[in-house]
């Protein structure tokens, strides 16, 4: 079962046994997601938490 | 199968010692080889003390060469236009390191460097240097001419762009941010430590010669225009191209994804880095010493049509001997990887 990268658009698998709520990484931006949904699989961008990076 | 019995001209400076450490411990290759004036009879830990129990080989005299299969050539520019008759008799093939044969075009080569060109009959002769845009030719070349530095790290970071027309062709500024090796051996005034350690030194804000490579690389349909600066700072290996660009159509982060996971998905040496959490978002050049990586990301501004391209590379090894290295692999048909594996160091 695949999905697509909201932020990339890379293929991501969910794997046998996964279950809505999980996070789950995608192989090539490494954004972190959360499986919002199975059928169909769907995942959206986990939050953040914000890191100061202004100087 | 018998080793490939190479030998490197100008073996002394920073691309030299970086070439023989290397081929050294490259399965496939014999170093018989290598040369330098100013060190001729010495051992070559004398000079690169790096490799210390790696090789008791001397330096000798270019006089004393002897055939060989390939000849490395790291000689300062406009040395190797010189003597590439010489250098040819040696060995069938070659890979030039300098910056004498990567312009295919004699006049702009006379505009960029401010001399006539000794050789313009064999410019077409030499292959361009960079494998992900020339490795099919690479295969067949006997004479390669590996890609400046400064101009891998643009080429590479904008290349996918250029190729699939996404982006205007005159509004490209280059801002690379670069170690002092790249400036060589050579000692002068502005290289003495008290001068050189901590600077922030525009020293080619406009007409840096690797412009040249970049315009000709890129410029597909039409000519392309190209701003580059370069600023000197205060790291000795690697550099940072800072690219902006101006796409023709709104497209979003997404679609720019794919452009290079469809350039560059199944290359060995380039990464897309871009992350939205951690340390190194984006492309780092002190992870990438002594490695033969890219490494390549990407931002589009939220308020602009601007697209930020961020290039990193080692200037002695992607820029320089690794990727010469990765183009010998590619003219002998060995692994592409062979001998340039190591992935870096961290923390460093």
């Amino acid at each position: 079962m695949t999905t697509e990268c909201p932020v990339c658009g890379a293929q991501v698998e969910l794997k046998e046994g996964t279950v809505v709520g999980e996070l789950i990484e995608c192989p090539d931006c490494g954004t972190e997601l959360e499986v919002v949904s199975l059928d169909p699989p769907t995942v959206n961008e986990a939050p953040q938490e914000e890191e100061d990076w202004g100087e | 199968m018998s080793k490939v019995k190479a030998s490197i001209v100008g073996a002394s400076g920073y691309t030299g010692g970086e070439l023989l450490r290397l081929l050294l411990f490259h399965p496939n290759v014999e170093v018989v080889q290598a040369t330098s004036e100013s060190y001729t009879g010495k051992f070559v830990y004398k000079v690169h003390p790096n490799l210390r129990k790696s090789t008791m080989l001397k330096f000798i005299s270019t006089n004393e060469l002897e055939p060989c299969d390939i000849l490395f050539l790291c000689l300062p520019h406009n040395s190797s236009q010189k003597r590439i008759d010489e250098f040819k008799n040696l060995a069938p093939r070659i890979i030039d390191l300098s910056a004498d044969f990567r312009l295919k075009d004699s006049a702009e080569y006379e505009k960029w460097y401010g001399h006539k060109h000794s050789r313009p009959d064999l410019l077409n002769k030499f292959i361009y240097g960079i494998p992900e845009l020339h490795r099919k030719e690479m295969k067949k070349a006997n004479y390669i001419s590996s890609a400046g530095c400064n101009a891998t790290a643009s080429i590479l970071g904008l290349y996918p762009l250029f190729k699939n027309g996404l982006v205007e062709e005159d509004r490209t500024v280059i801002e690379v941010k670069a170690g002092s090796s790249e400036g060589g051996n050579k000692v002068n005034e502005g290289s003495h430590h008290p001068e050189r350690s901590g600077v922030v030194r525009s020293y080619m804000p406009t007409q840096h010669r690797h412009s040249a490579e970049i315009l000709q690389e890129l410029s597909f349909v039409k000519k392309i225009n190209v701003h580059f600066s370069a600023t000197a700072i205060d790291i000795v290996r690697g550099l940072l191209a800072t690219c902006h660009v101006f796409l023709k159509e709104n497209l979003q982060e997404k679609d720019i994804w794919k452009v290079y996971r469809e350039a560059y998905g199944n290359e060995p040496f380039i990464r897309i880095v871009k992350e939205s959490e951690g340390i190194y978002r984006y492309p780092e050049p002190k992870l990438l010493i002594g490695t033969n990586f890219c490494d390549i990301g990407f931002k589009k501004d939220e308020f602009s049509n601007r697209l930020v391209v961020i290039s990193a590379i080692d200037n002695l090894m992607k820029g320089a001997a690794g990727q010469a290295l990765q183009a010998f692999n590619l003219m002998y048909g060995f692994d592409e990887r062979t001998g340039l594996e190591f992935p870096g160091l961290h923390p460093i």
